[in-house]
């Protein structure tokens, strides 16, 4: 194992798929243990990872990688319709559209830098969305979704099978993909890209990659042309998350241009943040919080918090849900935007760097100070 | 065809001072203090909701219960009087009228201590942070500001009429002697274009002729070295972020009449915003006001029947491939100097 | 906290799902329904989804659907003044809950975004057990939650929905709509216009680029063109955009004398608002006086629209000033529980709730098969728009529609539209085959989860 990975890595890594696995456990606690909120948790890490690869390493800031999210979701619908409802082959499309969408996008936005490079993405993915939205509705069939019908000609189903009837469910080799197994199905991606990031981080490319984010000039003018790698972690990141708009498609038969929009690849970008930015797993968390804050805390209606309070007196828990509910339900907004200011101010690593800073202080308690040294000297994930 | 391309050339004009003013606010902000401001959009709405506040109170009134009569839904009826016309009579009504402008008044001490609050309390922090987490922190912070606006305000947007005498429209093609009605423009858009010129030409004014702007000019371009002099840079930038703070409610104040304004406003203006300081090159106020008309007037020529039959959806994607192709033909924007924003 | 207690059957089935669910799915046949579908309540309650945009545009719209939904739960479970429960005719209701089974509700956000929302369906039903989804205040939402729960064999009661689609071309077995559509729109307000206007008019139309800005469009000009009217041209202008100036002045000398502004929500409110600043209503063209029309709006777009709104006709589903005894007792029970007049959007989420129920009474069981059985062609009166039809056909009701005008001297802040005319169900009734779509099966019942 050790020629492969090193033992941390292991560790890591191992930890890592082990938690994920257990989740319909783990999340049971936090109400958050049934397959749609798993799946988008996966789905969104997926896509938080591949967004990370980019921002993480190389320090060019997209706010367009929602495009890719949606081209992967509409390719993949799109296989479904014409070719079969395996999954397989659709995520397969769907990898390989977004890829060659971000080659294009990548190699013109990556001639800018800073600011204008984000604004170069920002303006691409804005142009899809308007047009997805509106002219191209042939395509993706605009405000409402592009759907499965029981007509899709499905053509490599139907060389095999007579066309059954109900309308048509995505499925891997005839295991429906609903429910608990579509969880396990993600699941599996999101390890194996998980994996995926850890290895670009430790190879040499990440090396390069990190070099430039640190000092572009400076590897410039030794010579070096960082171009191809950045474009090359550009299309990384916006396969992955073509990947990642695929697999929504995969769980939840349905692609709308709403995924497109610049607010969408704003929420990437927070999830990125919030979790820990540059980290491995940050971006996992991060995607979890945000996700788990879109469908469960913006659940917790007055209802809900009456009986959160029921052990207060009548007086004081009107006053409590009064102004809990700012903050929950509808409020949930206001949450998440004073979350992400209070962390990117005290807290730019995010998560990560907040749990690195506890186990830091319970170290220095137990070993004195030699141990902060070490964690002083350690590596950032 | 002539009266068509003048009408949108008018419209080009009035977008563009909007544009413009936005984007003016964001160059001062970002060429003095070197920071780029998510949150500029939300200063504008915040501006927009100086003028709804005003004339919340404006039209207060009292309310007495009429518990003889019931309403449709089983509640006995209100009864309201109006109250500042109570206090004040005529002038009171005048108030009422003329609120929009009036709040302009309103609007400028609010905006200048929303301005220096938050350069103070969180922008400080941020001037020595990479541009990533600068734009981080003021969008999380636009966030905020949106979702604050709505628990008081809700989420509806909310009507500002325009005084009496400039309702409706002026007859423009009649001054240039055409039939009457082939050329008529609202009043109201004249009225902004005028204010965003003056505007502009203002804050040109102070940072060419007075000392303090003359600072401030010194600042942007060497920062150091002024401070050095002994000169409290830091100072004068913060009110510097106050003006601009201004600049945007003030455009923000004005507009309502136009767009009745809710909490999504600051998000609406703010792509769009960032799409013309980039345009018009990061830092340059005169690239900013450039772009700004530029935009707006390419916006409306986009939108016309004619064009959109030859470049079905053009009208949806111009702005945003104007600045594609700015970016790769011009690196920098219009008129942007080498080697800002590119770390 | 009730949210984070997850049931023991949800754990396991976590667990050991991964493998054991490798098996096809099976089907439940008939004889079988009593034991098990989707989210079968066991325990002495019955738990409905409210599927609401609490953030985001049309969060009025979604805080009003709430408030006549808790206002349903109550007079379901036989608490306040019982509301419309007493004038529905027939009623199978009782005020004692669902087939004896007290009425619960859970809530999620869908900040009008098909995404969500399905994402906030999806919890309800698998999470919190929702028998029934509820709500939605766009078309784009609505079918694309009206198909997910086609897929998870979970009924659909649609709230505030106008686009033909929902009931046309993407009509589900397990959707089903009372609001009206743009199609009945165009039939409704046509005579009035003719009557206002006369039959020698031209049109410009300003539509939203988006599907239900297309039907509209379609709808209406339809319509118009029937009377005689003729249309100029035809605009599309993106959703969204704030400022409408440089589509609003090709108007002035196009040579029409009707605008017909396409849109909904925030784009109608800021759109008239402008059209009106341009001196729209104050133009003579071809010898008319220049004239606007909207032809969908709500008492909330009114609002937000303020003195621009004043004499425009358009349509609206229910109006709380109506006289007939469902809709006077509908207002009371409303306003004496918020202080305020409901508006259309409540009315429909109200009514929703209630054929629900009464379904199920009458089917005798939560089985969805049996309450779709139940609900298909079931004629119904009392509840403010007349003699009511739930079509069979494609699940659209067939009722009275009304044609609005924007009040010209409000007497209170609610008071912003006047009645005009209430148009028949025999006028606004259609042959539901000139939209085409397919309703599915209802059986075999999916399982959910």
């Amino acid at each position: 194992m050790t020629s492969f990975m090193s033992r941390k890595d292991f560790i890591l890594f191992a930890g890592f798929t082990i938690v994920v696995l257990l989740l319909p456990i783990l999340a049971a606690p936090f109400g958050a243990a049934y397959p749609d909120l798993l799946q988008r948790f996966m789905i969104y890490g997926i896509f938080a990872v591949g967004f990370n690869i980019l921002f993480g390493l190389t320090g060019y800031l997209s706010f367009g990688h929602a495009a890719f999210f949606g081209v992967g979701s509409y390719a993949a619908m799109w296989s479904f319709k014409l070719l079969s409802i395996n999954a397989l082959p659709a995520l397969i499309f769907a990898v390989i559209i977004a890829g060659l969408f971000a080659l294009a996008i990548g190699y013109v936005s990556l001639r800018r830098s800073g600011i204008y490079f984000s604004i170069l993405t920002l303006a691409f993915a804005q142009m899809s969305y308007n047009l997805a939205y509106s002219v191209l509705t042939p395509i993706t069939n605009g405000e409402t979704g592009l759907r499965m019908t029981l007509q899709d000609p499905r053509a490599l189903d139907r060389l095999f099978f007579e066309a059954s009837p109900g309308a048509p469910v995505p499925s891997i080799f005839g295991m429906s993909l609903s429910g608990w197994n579509g969880f396990y199905f993600t699941a599996l991606f999101m390890i194996a890209t998980f994996f995926l990031a850890m290895r670009i981080n430790n190879s040499p490319f990440g090396m390069m990659l990190k070099g430039i984010k640190s000092n572009q000039n400076r590897m410039n003018y030794t010579g070096f042309n960082t171009r191809p790698y950045t474009l090359t972690a550009f299309v990384i990141s916006g396969m992955l998350a073509g990947l990642a708009g695929a697999l929504l498609v995969v769980t939840d038969p349905l692609a709308g241009a709403e995924r497109m929009r610049w607010t969408a690849s704003g929420e990437v970008v927070l999830m990125t943040i919030l979790g820990g930015v540059g980290t491995l797993v940050g971006p996992v968390i991060g995607a979890m919080m945000i996700k788990y804050f879109e469908n469960i805390f913006s659940s917790f209606n007055a209802n809900v918090l009456n009986n959160f309070y029921s052990f207060l007196p009548d007086g004081v828990r009107e006053v409590m849900v009064t102004i809990s509910s700012k903050f929950v339900g509808e409020g949930w907004h206001l949450s998440l935007g004073l979350i992400f200011v209070l962390i990117v101010m005290f807290l730019p690593g995010g998560v990560m760097e907040g749990v690195r800073r506890i186990a830091a202080s319970f170290n220095r308690r137990a070993n004195g100070n030699k141990a902060e040294a070490r964690v002083a000297t350690a590596p950032a994930e | 065809m002539f009266e068509v391309i003048f009408l949108q050339f008018l419209n080009g004009l009035d977008k563009g001072s909007a544009y413009a003013l936005i984007a003016l606010g964001l160059t001062l902000v970002f060429g003095t203090l070197g920071v780029v401001n998510f949150a500029h959009g939300a200063l504008f709405m915040l501006g927009a909701f100086c003028a709804v506040a005003f004339r919340y109170f404006l039209t207060l009134e009292t309310v007495t219960v009429d518990p003889t009569k019931l309403s449709p839904w089983g509640q006995p009826v209100e009864v309201r009087e109006p109250l500042v016309q109570a206090w004040f009579g005529d002038f009171g009504a005048w108030l009422v009228n003329y609120s929009v402008p009036v709040s302009l008044l309103v609007c400028i001490p609010v905006m200048l201590f929303v301005g220096i609050a938050m350069e103070r309390g969180i922008i400080k922090h941020f001037y020595k942070r990479p541009h990533a987490e600068q734009i981080l922190v003021t969008f999380g912070l636009a966030i905020v500001l949106g979702e604050l606006v709505k628990a008081f305000f809700g989420p509806n947007p909310h009507p500002q009429p325009m005084p009496d005498t400039l309702r409706g429209a002026a007859d423009i093609g009649s001054w240039l002697g055409m039939r009457a009605g082939v050329i008529t423009y609202p009043w109201w858009r004249l009225v902004y274009f005028l204010f965003a010129t003056a505007v502009i030409g203002a804050v040109f004014a102070f940072l060419q002729f007075t000392t303090f702007g003359m600072v401030v000019r010194a600042g942007m371009a060497d920062r150091e070295t002024v401070g050095i002099l002994g000169i409290n840079i830091d100072r004068r930038f913060t009110i510097m972020f106050g003006i601009a703070a201004i600049v945007a409610g003030m455009a923000g104040v004005m507009y309502t009449p136009l767009l009745p304004p809710n909490y999504t406003l600051g998000m609406d203006f703010l792509v769009i915003s960032f799409v013309v300081v980039v345009v018009g090159g990061m830092g340059s106020l005169p690239g900013a006001i450039a772009a700004g008309f530029l935009l707006g007037i390419l916006q409306s020529f986009a939108s016309m029947t004619q064009v959109k039959a030859i470049i079905p959806g053009i009208d949806q994607i111009i702005i945003y491939l104007v600045a594609v192709v700015i970016l790769l033909v011009r690196p920098r924007g219009l008129m942007g100097r080498r080697g800002v924003m590119e770390a | 906290m009730a949210k984070f207690i997850t049931s023991r059957r949800t754990v396991l089935k976590g667990t050991g799902a991964g493998i054991a669910a490798l098996s096809t799915p099976y089907f439940f046949s008939k004889g079988a329904w009593a034991q098990d579908f989707c989210n079968n309540p066991t325990g002495s309650t019955v738990t409905i989804g409210l599927n609401l945009p609490l953030t985001g545009t049309y969060a009025e719209e979604g805080a009003d659907e709430l408030k006549a939904y808790e206002l349903a739960v109550k007079h379901l479970n036989g608490e306040g003044d019982g509301g419309l429960l007493n004038v529905l005719k027939p009623s199978a209701l009782k005020g004692n809950g669902v087939l004896g089974k007290k009425v619960q509700f859970v809530t999620s956000d869908s900040q009008t975004l098909s995404d969500v929302a399905r994402a906030g369906a999806t919890r309800m039903i698998e999470r919190d057990g929702a028998i029934m989804i509820t709500g939605g205040s766009s078309s784009g939402e609505a079918i694309a939650v009206q198909s997910l729960c086609q897929e998870l064999g979970v009924i659909f009661m649609a709230g505030l929905t106008h686009s033909n689609d929902t009931t046309g071309k993407d009509k589900r077995r397990y959707g089903f709509r009372h609001f009206f559509n743009a199609y009945q729109s165009g039939i409704a307000i046509a005579p009035v216009l003719k009557e206002a206007y006369g039959s020698d008019r031209r049109a410009y139309h300003l539509t939203a680029d988006y599907t239900w800005g297309w039907t509209q469009e379609e709808s209406i000009k339809a319509a118009t063109e029937a009377l005689g009217w003729e249309t100029v041209a035809t605009v599309r202008t993106p959703l969204g955009a704030a400022d409408y100036s440089q589509y609003l002045t090709p108007v002035l000398n196009s040579g029409a004398d009707v605008l017909i502004l396409n849109h909904y929500g925030n784009d109608m409110v800021n759109s008239l608002t402008q059209a009106v600043q341009f001196g729209m209503r104050d133009r003579q063209a071809n010898g008319k006086q220049f004239e606007v029309v909207v032809p969908l709006f709500s008492e909330l777009m009114a609002k937000g629209a303020g003195e621009s709104i004043k004499g425009i006709f358009g349509t609206s589903n229910w109006h709380w000033n109506l006289q007939d005894e469902g809709s006077q007792a509908f207002t009371k029970s409303f306003g004496a529980a918020y202080g305020s007049p409901p508006s259309q959007a409540a009315h429909t989420a109200y009514v929703q709730a209630l054929l629900y129920a009464d379904a199920c009474e009458r089917a005798g069981t939560f089985y969805p098969p049996e309450v779709i059985k139940a609900l298909e062609g079931f004629e119904f009166d009392g509840m403010g728009n007349g003699k009511t039809l739930y079509r069979a056909e494609d699940h659209q009701c067939m009722k009275s529609v009304l044609v609005v005008r924007g009040n010209e001297n409000p007497t209170s802040q609610f008071d912003v539209l006047d009645v005009v005319q209430e148009v028949g169900r025999d006028v606004t009734t259609y042959d539901p085959s000139i939209f085409g779509g397919e309703l599915g099966d209802a059986e075999p019942v999916p399982t959910c989860s």
